[in-house]
């Protein structure tokens, strides 16, 4: 009788379970992404007026024809993109955002390296250091500007006084005023600045290094370089390169150094593509060209996110 | 003799590890030596000897005139408001979006979390372009609160991403033992995640501070008038009037990084800290 009853039980406790599971699971998903929806509400309206919106007029702007006193004043296709990339100076623009991009953070990179290896050693005030080395990553860009143009001054810079008191020059350098040396000069700017956000990423990354595996390759005999390229460098590496994708987004797109120090000058030699769209803009008042170079650029570097994304998503599988 | 040669090899590294150090604190630092030193010299000295390590007179006429003479104060004064405004209303907006993102599982969550990376990809000069319209239309342009709203939706993906990051290394257990208890959502929000989320939101406030106070492109363009303009663009500006009153510019330039330098130091830590733990888990 007992074995009876709990056969009777079974086949009918079964079926509620059964039939209440999948109704509760899709109310509670229903739930979970109204609560979700509610904490992102108000960023996605945020963003989404003072970005997306934006973001995508700006695009509509790129095949229209568009001023600063009218808005659109007639729909022209791909004209915009056609007048940019037939411009004469398309290809000096392409080449100056080629080497300010990738010049400035590949050398970021190896510069911050090497500091995360210097304050990954154990020295007295390291904190203190830290914050120290930090400072110019927080300082405004128009700060920046304003101290470098002080110290490249010809007439009255200190650059050019060291320089010229230890006779290793005949007559002040001028490197902002000279086609060949302005955009350099300006990189080595940006290389300053940015050195420290790519040192603390690192530094931090080489403190979550497990100490037993650096241990376990000492044992096996490897030497520094040997353990710092199959131990360290692995564990590392999503660091830096998450660290270099955001640092050469924001390079490419960065005007206000050049604007502040060179206005893209002399001439076109340090003039950018997000420069160029800026200039195209406000100072043509040609809306459409110059939201079709930002365009251009935006498209180039969604191919960088994509190579990204995919070294990534095939490093995770393997 | 082994010893011997291992303990010198050992203080050659380690005078050459300070060496380095050094050098590099040096490179770091002498910008910010030589402005001080610059805006605490007479202009007069400026004008015939140049820049100098050791001036022969030391003065503070630089900031009298900076701070009586030229509208410096109002723009540092718009500076702060800008701030004031936006860190608060991007702290609300993007804890509330981290913990969406760290916390729940929802449709359309991959969506967002690429809209976030993305939002950092595209040129500021490609919204600038439209956003100018809008915030005629808006009534915002030339405005402190317009600047502060365009301050706010700029700084509120990389916060959202910094304070994902820091919720993403707090353990669940409390959590879901509240939820055990009863606790809806928003209970389990105010009483277990935010207070473990103040570091948190200390280090955002202070990212979102940092980059409202040095943003300089917005700027230069939705504000026209001294009663609205930054201190980046009244600094901009000084360059061009000034252009030849260098103690004055760097007396300008030393007044805007201190704030920026002591707010860092406050929370550099726990800022270095949400940069790192966002970047590997983003």
């Amino acid at each position: 009788m007992s074995t009876t009853d709990a056969g009777v039980v079974a086949p009918a406790g079964s079926p509620r379970v059964d039939d209440a599971r999948p109704h509760t699971a899709r109310r509670r998903r229903r739930i979970k992404d109204f609560e979700a929806y509610l904490l992102l509400g108000p960023a996605l309206v945020l963003v989404g007026i003072f970005a997306g919106y934006p973001l995508l007029r700006s695009v509509w702007y790129a095949f229209n024809e568009a001023n600063l006193f009218e808005g659109i004043v007639k729909f022209v296709g791909f004209d915009n993109f056609g007048s940019v990339v037939t411009d004469r100076d398309f290809g000096t623009f392409a080449g100056n955002t080629a080497v300010w991009t990738f010049g400035a953070v590949a050398i970021q990179l190896v510069c911050g390296l090497g500091a995360a290896l210097l304050m990954n050693q154990r020295f007295v005030l390291r904190g203190v250091f830290r914050g120290l080395a930090m400072i110019p990553w927080a300082t405004p860009s128009v700060l920046v500007a304003l101290m470098w143009l002080w110290i490249l001054d010809p007439n009255h810079g200190i650059l050019n006084k060291v320089l010229l008191g230890l006779n290793l020059i005949d007559q002040p350098l001028e490197l902002l005023s000279s086609p060949g040396t302005a955009l350099p000069t300006l990189i080595m700017i940006d290389v300053w600045q940015g050195v420290p956000l790519f040192a603390v990423m690192i530094l931090a990354a080489l403190q979550g290094v497990p100490p037993d595996l650096r241990e376990a390759a000492a044992v096996d005999g490897c030497g520094r370089f040997a353990t710092f390229r199959s131990v360290v460098l692995p564990v590392i590496l999503p660091t830096i390169m998450i660290t270099t994708l955001l640092r050469l987004i924001w390079t490419a797109n960065y005007v206000d150094l050049v604007l502040i120090m060179t206005q893209g000058g002399p001439g076109t030699s340090s003039t950018t593509w997000a420069l160029e769209s800026y200039i195209t803009a406000y100072k043509s008042a040609d809306l459409g060209k110059g939201a079709a170079y930002a365009v251009l650029q935006a498209v180039i570097l969604c191919i960088f996110v994509a190579m990204y994304l995919r070294m990534t998503r095939r490093s995770e599988k393997s | 003799m082994i010893t011997a040669t291992a303990t010198s090899n050992r203080s050659v590294a380690r005078i050459g590890l300070y060496v380095g150090l050094l050098g590099w604190l040096t490179t770091i630092l002498a910008p910010y030596l030589i402005m001080v030193i610059t805006s605490l010299t007479p202009q007069s000295e400026l004008d015939t000897a140049g820049a100098s390590l050791w001036p022969a007179h030391v003065t503070l006429d630089a900031y009298r005139e900076l701070l009586t003479g030229t509208p410096f104060l109002t723009f540092l004064r718009n500076s702060f408001l800008v701030a004031l405004i936006a860190v608060p209303l991007t702290l609300v907006v993007a804890t509330g979006a981290a913990i969406a993102l760290s916390r729940l599982e929802f449709s359309g969550k991959r969506f967002v979390m690429t809209g976030l990376l993305l939002a950092q990809l595209f040129p500021a000069v490609l919204l600038v372009i439209s956003l100018q319209g809008q915030l005629q239309t808006f009534d915002l342009l030339d405005s402190k609160v317009g600047l502060a709203l365009v301050h706010a939706a700029f700084a509120t993906p990389f916060a959202t991403w910094l304070l994902k990051g820091f919720l993403d290394s707090i353990p669940r257990e409390m959590e879901e033992a509240g939820r055990i208890d009863g606790a809806s959502t928003f209970q389990v929000i105010q009483r277990l995640i935010l207070p473990l989320l103040t570091p948190g939101l200390v280090a955002a406030g202070t990212y979102i501070f940092i980059l409202s106070w040095n943003e300089f492109l917005y700027a230069l363009t939705f504000t026209a008038s001294d009663s609205t303009r930054t201190l980046p663009i009244g600094l901009h500006l000084f360059i061009g009037e000034f252009q030849i009153r260098w103690d004055l510019l760097t007396a300008g330039g030393v007044l805007s990084v201190v704030p920026v330098i002591i707010g860092f130091f406050l929370v550099q830590n726990r800022l270095v800290e949400g940069l790192a733990a966002g970047a590997v888990k983003g």
